[in-house]
């Protein structure tokens, strides 16, 4: 049992009067109605009494829990309505999940990003619930004259012991909606949860199977029309002129005209990131008549000149993002990242001991450079929104994971004020990042309010894939030194990218090597780059995980018992002060991988590789197996452990970590966006490689950690280090060390098989 | 503009459209029926997927002239009350992420299992391969189309 304040997120409880009921009381006849043995109830209710912000409770005892984050596929829409219903003390059966609106001042940080969603919601989800139950068990103490001590709650019941009271939690509704909101609350022990920790199904399931119009591209209204973009071919040009003359006159066409997406005097926020701010917009009747319409419009386009901005960066601080001018092509790309990770002076971001010293004087060292290219970010359901937009208000309905920050951005831009504008979040067809920067939200409205009348704007894929807000291009360099026993005695990594740095020099092997470097470098570009699931992890991960791998190898190891040894000396004896990592969590994941893949066995048709990361609070280990059948590689099975904390929903959790071992083999293996004068090479499906069903591993086993530390996150943890897992268990089966993503190029066989 | 007479999910459409527009736009602009994804428009992802008589068809790329008298199938008309076999294995195994790619997924696999009731597992991959799942749940749509089959 845990008293806690109800401080936390205390404008939760903002009650609407209107929702409140109004007061009313509902007579005690309801007793003999009401369905005491907490079954499913079928019918909805006849009235909702809203207790707060998070819920509304009806008179049959039906809950609705509103789901505050925006839904990307990580299935938050069940697991956090899941936690306020553990402490409300309902049965999950007669809980209906909402999609809450967008409303700061009720619920907080509605973001969808940095797997961050459950590990800060926790607190005030769980109040939520712990809050509506002692209001109602405050209702009932009311009603039936009695102390609250005594009340204890079941499954949507209260009971009252001593005098044998019992009513369900829809007959105390009406009066718990008027009770003040208690100053402190009891929230249940972790033992007692009945809930949290057992697998509930998708709440959207039966809606996606069958079809049921979720997506923001699936919303509309009567009189929408439809719009679509034209933006530059290439970064490093803008948009000079358009020539509607042909496509005006196409059937269904309404109007074709140029838009700023931002005036020039506007001060991007983090959110606004975006390589064109001019387009040409067509905006007709139906999605493809615009489509040809598309074809046939005669856009002229002209050499952007280099460019200075601030922008508003993310917590208020302010960032200056120089543009250089020129058309950029991959193969200079490489050369920059070759040629400055050897000769530029990088900044030191740690330095522990004298590696300098350790390095000249060193038996041996070992050094190795690791590369990997741009990435789209490919959500199946391309960008798009709705607006509507009239002289003072706004509708905004679509896919969004930042739509507090576009509601703000969006304002500026119409000059509409804030509570003029509402934002509806729709289940979006992916996320991994790219809808982090909502531009085609404020595009959507910028055209609504030019055409005055409702419109979708749709981008095609080739739009969506060549628009930028890619996954930057990362090169690191890595050096090990060894002393004439093979100890590993110093290590320096020097990373660097287009146009911004993978390290994070705090992390695992720093505070387990007494004599350490870590060093950083970037090189600005025109090609505009977003957070891309596990942002900077996704590569750095991989890129030290597999001189890791080589390091053992090197000094004839086992890999996991030298990561092992290296992480006991960061437990017991750490090197540094700033260690951004749990030594002991980090080895209970190496040790239950290595114990439920049967690491020490020896099987010699399998071969083998492991990686584990911290990222994001979480802690993930690997083990992946490859099997050759006809000299091809295949990918027969992958087993995880996991330490996430307490683990909310179990079956959809390792859903989500299946699915980042998948993405993360795929990327890894498959995918880039090259360039050629600023243009991408890749527009479409047919070239831009994604991994397909075959190609998946046949099995992928989750296990976590038994913990009862709070939850954090796991849309992105388990993504970063199965590639550097991968790339050891290809070498293992293949004897090729993998340096540069995607992985198949490096390969003699095209025809990598899951 | 040219009218057509289309079965789809077993009633009769009147459409009024330009020869050239795939079943696609059609199902999404002109018949609300949405489920029916847009992912690529180049037949390379399997979004679109529908059913030509039972048979799973692009319907990005299959244009409003050329369907005729022939039966189309959507998400939405797989079962009345989103209950079909493969439906239902999708429920039991808990297969969506996003969610976006099932309905194509789900009328690929079921005129899989249609055409081949007990797939092996090559079978299914080769069969499911012009499906992509951007979220990756690969290996739980494998395992609900063999419950599927085996129900």
């Amino acid at each position: 049992m845990k008293i806690v304040k109800t401080s936390i997120g205390r404008r939760s409880f903002i009650k609407s009067s209107a929702l409140a009921g109004g007061g009313m009381m509902l007579g005690f006849s309801w007793l003999a109605s009401c369905d005491m043995s907490s079954k499913k109830i079928k019918a909805l209710p006849k009235q909702w009494y809203k207790i707060n912000g998070f819920l509304k409770i009806g008179e049959n005892g039906m809950a609705t829990i509103m789901s505050p984050n925006p839904e990307i596929g990580q299935n938050i829409k069940t697991s956090m309505p899941m936690i306020v219903a553990e402490e409300l003390d309902i049965d999950w059966d007669n809980v209906k999940v909402e999609q809450a609106p967008l409303n700061t001042t009720i619920f907080k940080r509605q973001i969808a990003g940095g797997s961050q969603s459950i590990r800060q919601g926790w607190d005030s989800l769980r109040m939520a619930g712990a809050t509506a139950r002692a209001m109602l068990i405050q209702a009932a103490a009311q009603t039936w004259n009695v102390s609250t001590d005594k009340i204890t709650t079941s499954k949507g019941l209260l009971i009252h012991q001593p005098s044998g009271n019992k009513a369900g939690y829809g007959e105390m509704a009406s009066i718990a909606a008027q009770i003040q909101v208690p100053n402190e609350i009891v929230l249940k022990d972790y033992k007692d949860f009945k809930i949290i920790g057992t697998s509930r199904k998708n709440v959207d399931g039966p809606d996606i199977v069958s079809g049921k119009p979720l997506f923001g591209l699936d919303y509309k209204t009567n009189n929408m029309l439809i719009a679509m973009i034209v933006h530059p071919p290439a970064f490093g040009m803008r948009l000079k002129s358009i020539d509607d003359s042909d496509a005006l006159k196409m059937s269904g066409i309404k109007n074709i005209f140029k838009i700023k997406t931002h005036n020039d005097d506007y001060n991007l926020g983090s959110f606004d990131n975006n390589a064109f701010n001019e387009l040409a917009v067509i905006v007709g009747n139906s999605t493809w008549e615009v489509i040809q319409a598309k074809k046939v419009l005669k856009v002229s386009w002209e050499i952007a000149p280099a460019s200075k901005k601030e922008i508003n960066s993310w917590g208020g601080r302010k960032v200056i993002v120089e543009t250089p001018a020129g058309l950029e092509s991959t193969d200079t790309h490489y050369s920059i990242l070759e040629n400055r990770s050897k000769t530029t002076k990088a900044k030191i971001v740690r330095k522990d001991g004298n590696p300098e010293a350790v390095f000249k004087n060193a038996s041996k060292i070992l050094e190795r450079t690791y590369t990997c290219p741009f990435l789209a970010h490919n959500t199946m359901e391309p960008m798009n929104f709705f607006a509507d937009v009239s002289e003072n208000k706004a509708l905004l309905v679509g896919p969004i994971q930042t739509p507090e920050a576009m509601e703000k951005s969006v304002s500026k831009r119409l000059g509409i004020p804030l509570k003029n504008i509402e934002i509806q979040m729709t289940r979006m067809g992916g996320g991994f990042g790219r809808r982090l920067y909502g531009h085609f939200l404020t595009e959507a409205a910028v055209i609504s309010k030019e055409m005055k009348q409702p419109v979708k704007l749709i981008y095609s894929r080739e739009d969506d894939m060549t628009q930028g807000t890619y996954r930057p291009s990362y090169h690191a360099l890595y050096r090990a030194a060894f002393d004439n026993e093979n100890n590993l005695i110093a290590f320096h990594v020097r990373a660097g990218g287009i146009p911004e740095s993978p390290l994070a020099a705090n992390r695992f092997p720093a505070g387990a090597i007494d004599h350490y470097l870590a060093e950083e470098w970037s090189e600005n570009t025109n090609i505009t780059v977003g957070a891309f699931r596990a942002p900077r992890s996704n590569f750095i991960a991989g890129a030290e995980q597999s001189f890791l791998d080589e390091i053992s190898e090197f000094i004839k190891k086992d890999p996991i018992d030298f990561r092992l040894e290296l992480l006991e000396k960061a437990e017991k004896n750490p090197v540094g002060k700033k260690n951004d990592y749990e030594a002991s969590r980090y080895s209970e994941v190496l040790k239950l991988v290595k114990e439920k893949s049967k690491w020490s066995v020896n099987n010699s048709n399998i071969y083998r590789g492991t990686a584990a990361y911290f990222c994001h609070n979480s802690y993930v280990a690997n083990v992946l197996d490859i099997k050759l059948i006809d000299g091809e590689p295949v990918i027969q099975k992958v087993y995880c452990a996991i330490d996430c904390g307490i683990v909310v929903n179990p079956d959809s959790a390792i859903n989500l970590a299946q699915g980042g071992v998948v993405d993360g083999i795929g990327h890894a293996m498959y995918s880039a966006i090259t360039f050629k004068d600023g243009s991408p090479q890749q527009n479409n499906f047919d070239k831009y490689r994604l991994i397909r069903h075959k190609e998946a591993p046949k099995k992928i086993e989750v296990h976590f950690i038994k913990s009862q530390v709070d939850p954090t996150g796991l849309g992105e943890p388990p993504f970063p280090p199965i590639i550097g897992a991968l790339a050891n268990a290809l070498y293992k089966a293949t004897g090729i060390r993998h340096y540069s993503q995607p992985f198949i190029n490096e390969l003699k066989t095209k025809k990598i098989l899951g | 503009m040219p009218i057509y007479n289309l079965s789809i999910n077993g009633s009769n459409q009147v459409i009024d459209s330009d020869s050239n527009t795939p079943l696609l736009w059609i199902l999404r602009d002109n018949l609300n029926l949405n489920g029916t994804k847009y992912g690529c428009g180049i037949a390379q992802c399997g979004a679109c997927t529908v059913h030509l008589n039972g048979v799973a068809v692009r319907s990005c790329q299959l244009p409003v002239s050329a369907i005729g008298s022939e039966k189309i199938t959507t998400i939405e008309g797989l079962s009345e009350n989103g209950d079909h076999p493969v439906q239902k294995a999708w429920l039991e195994h808990d297969v969506p992420q996003c969610g976006y790619c099932q309905s194509g997924q789900i009328m690929n696999a079921s005129a899989l299992l249609e055409a081949n009731p007990n797939p092996t597992e090559e079978e299914i991959e080769i069969a499911m391969h012009g499906n992509i799942c951007r979220c990756g749940t690969y290996t739980r749509i494998k395992a609900a189309i063999q419950s599927a089959a085996n129900s």
